[in-house]
């Protein structure tokens, strides 16, 4: 079609600019290309050496045995300290268990959360007797931090485990929820009318539309609530746990095992990041339109 | 000719003192008020009438999306309740689902309708030849120019072969080179199958030459104001935007508009403050 081939040839050429505009100094200069090199290179030199730093730093406190502004460093285990536990901690059988543990508790709580979270979201965000029925209960117990609730968990349920998986479920769901919730009602209308015209029912309206429609906030919800998973069911483990990275953690300090205490603390960040980057990685993996420029069109 | 593209059966559609208002009391909104309109089947009606006047309200009542609250609408001879297939709808742009590709948003009413898979992706690729898309079958809205998401959006209404071709102002977010472009594939596609067309634009050249005939609606609360006939030969090339006679029908067009306008500078007690897009607001809201 003559039209389409000329706007083809409009898009190859507008590109074909934007490319030749953005690459023309590189290519017939390359000092200044090299330059850009330089100066990539050196903005990760500093990056790294901040990072090189901070353990130098904190290497020199522990064994110098400082105290910063009231904070004593006596006690706080050595970066050279924290490597050796954690190379003795890779060999024994210890940490398979805990990592177990805690994987498991989050597995259950942040799948339950999430299903849940964004099946009462869709509901709330599209029809006003849902909100008006689920929303009052929900913004009463919003604000209650999971912890909170660790006492009233510990009665409620039967076994230490299920009610760690509780706290867990309590603090992923809120985040899932109000994500889920902005998402469908920021569904434009027209979209909505749209698939009416084209005889969409009850069903495929929230298959088709409103579900994929808010898909973007619902992972970003999803990823939010990885984070608060960890974070309230590491604090249930320090509490009423038996195994798990929060019991290893506080059961050092117990033990006055103090590179422990640090080597759980990173334990702990790096399991959130990976999980969080899981989530995001997957949930782009639903989207695959996202990547051209998001939900709008 | 290809099956796709059979001469169907194409409906009326008769408005009988339609009246359409949002809201209750003092914030009570008249869009419509009593308004005539009998469009015979397979007739090209373009409707002009100033911003705000209730142009897209009438697309919406006519498609379902709102009700009457007053009057009789009548398409093909039966009331129109809801949304049904054999009344197709062309809105403005963004419209197109971002997350179904160009076959998938077209595909979507044929799957409503439990079209089987076989006889859905024949029609759907044979639909997407027409409007010179099979090479983007499987790209995404975000993927394509504004014109071909318009072309997409024609192609995802007539796929499901309505009968009424309801459309609000289609190409009017278009350059002018890819909206004349958009405007003859529309009047291709039409002399093919002759589907009664409600075209609403503000666009008088756009109006001329694509229609049959030019309702002129007043200001809000719309009425029809005047209706010119365009006895233009068909089919029509673009040549036509130049001759004397499409010039005269043209000033015509502009002097009804001019007087609607300058009628609405003074706007009566009570509906002062109600702007256009609260009137779209509206129409959403019922929907």
């Amino acid at each position: 079609m003559a039209t389409i081939g000329h706007i083809t040839t409009t898009f190859t050429a507008m590109s074909t600019a934007i490319t030749t505009l953005d690459d023309q100094p590189a290519v017939s200069n390359p000092a200044l290309q090299t330059s850009r090199w330089r100066k990539v290179a050196a903005r990760w030199f500093v990056r790294l050496l901040s990072i090189a730093l901070c353990f130098v730093l904190w290497e020199a406190a522990s064994r110098g045995k400082w105290t910063v502004l009231g904070a004593r460093f006596e006690n706080v285990p050595a970066p050279s300290q924290v490597f050796d536990a954690a190379k003795e901690l890779a060999r024994s059988p210890k940490l398979t268990g805990h990592l177990k543990a805690s994987l498991m508790r989050i597995f259950a709580g942040f799948s339950l959360a999430a299903v849940l979270a964004v099946a009462s979201g869709m509901l709330i965000g599209r029809f006003r007797w849902a909100e008006d029925g689920l929303m009052p209960p929900f913004e009463i117990l919003r604000p209650i931090p999971a912890v909170a609730w660790i006492p009233l968990a510990i009665l409620l349920w039967p076994t230490p485990e299920s009610s760690m998986i509780f706290i867990t479920f309590i603090g992923a769901f809120f985040p899932i929820l109000l994500n889920t919730v902005h998402g469908v009602e920021g569904i434009d209308r027209r979209l909505v009318q749209a698939s009416l015209v084209l005889g969409t029912g009850r069903v495929a309206l929230f298959r088709e539309v409103i579900l994929p429609g808010s898909l973007p906030a619902i992972v970003t919800g999803l990823t939010i609530g990885m984070g608060t998973a960890w974070f309230s069911l590491i604090t249930a483990e320090m509490v009423s746990g038996q195994y798990g990275i929060g019991y290893f953690t506080w059961e050092a300090y117990t033990l006055q095992n103090y590179p422990d205490i640090v080597l759980g603390m990173i334990l702990i960040g790096v399991l959130g990041m990976l999980s969080s980057g899981l989530i995001r990685i997957v949930g782009l993996r639903f989207m695959p339109w996202f990547k051209f420029g998001g939900n709008s069109t | 000719m290809s099956d796709l593209f059979k001469p169907d059966e194409a409906a009326g559609i008769r408005l009988k003192q339609a009246s359409l208002s949002f809201g209750e009391g003092a914030n009570r909104l008249e869009a419509l008020h009593q308004l005539e309109l009998t469009i015979p089947a397979g007739e090209f009606v373009s409707v002009l009438g100033p911003s705000g006047c209730g142009k897209s309200t009438l697309i919406g009542a006519i498609a379902g999306l709102a009700k009457l609250s007053a009057g009789e609408l009548l398409v093909n001879g039966s009331a129109v309740r809801a949304p049904g297939a054999e009344r197709g709808v062309v809105f403005q742009h963004h419209t197109l689902f971002p997350w179904k590709t160009v076959f998938q948003n077209v595909e979507f009413g044929l799957r409503n309708r439990g079209v089987k898979k076989p006889e859905r992706t024949a029609s759907v690729r044979e639909m997407l030849a027409h409007v010179g898309l099979e090479e983007f079958t499987h790209h995404y809205p975000a993927q394509l120019s504004g014109g071909m998401q318009q072309r997409v959006n024609l192609a995802r209404a007539l796929v499901n072969r309505p009968k009424v071709l309801l459309m609000d102002e289609p190409f009017a977010a278009l350059d002018a080179q890819t909206r004349l472009n958009m405007q003859e594939l529309l009047l291709a596609l039409w002399s093919e199958r002759r589907m009664t067309v409600l075209f609403v634009t503000h666009d008088v050249d756009e109006a001329l030459f694509l229609a049959d005939r030019v309702v002129v609606l007043s200001r809000r609360p719309a009425e029809i104001r005047s209706e010119v006939v365009v006895e233009l030969p068909r089919p029509r090339t673009t040549s036509v935007l130049t001759e004397p006679r499409f010039s005269s029908l043209k000033r015509h067009c502009l002097e009804l508009l001019r007087n609607e306008s300058r009628r609405s500078i003074r706007p009566p007690p009570g509906d002062a403050q109600a702007s256009p897009e609260e009137l779209v607001e509206a129409v959403t809201e019922q929907a």
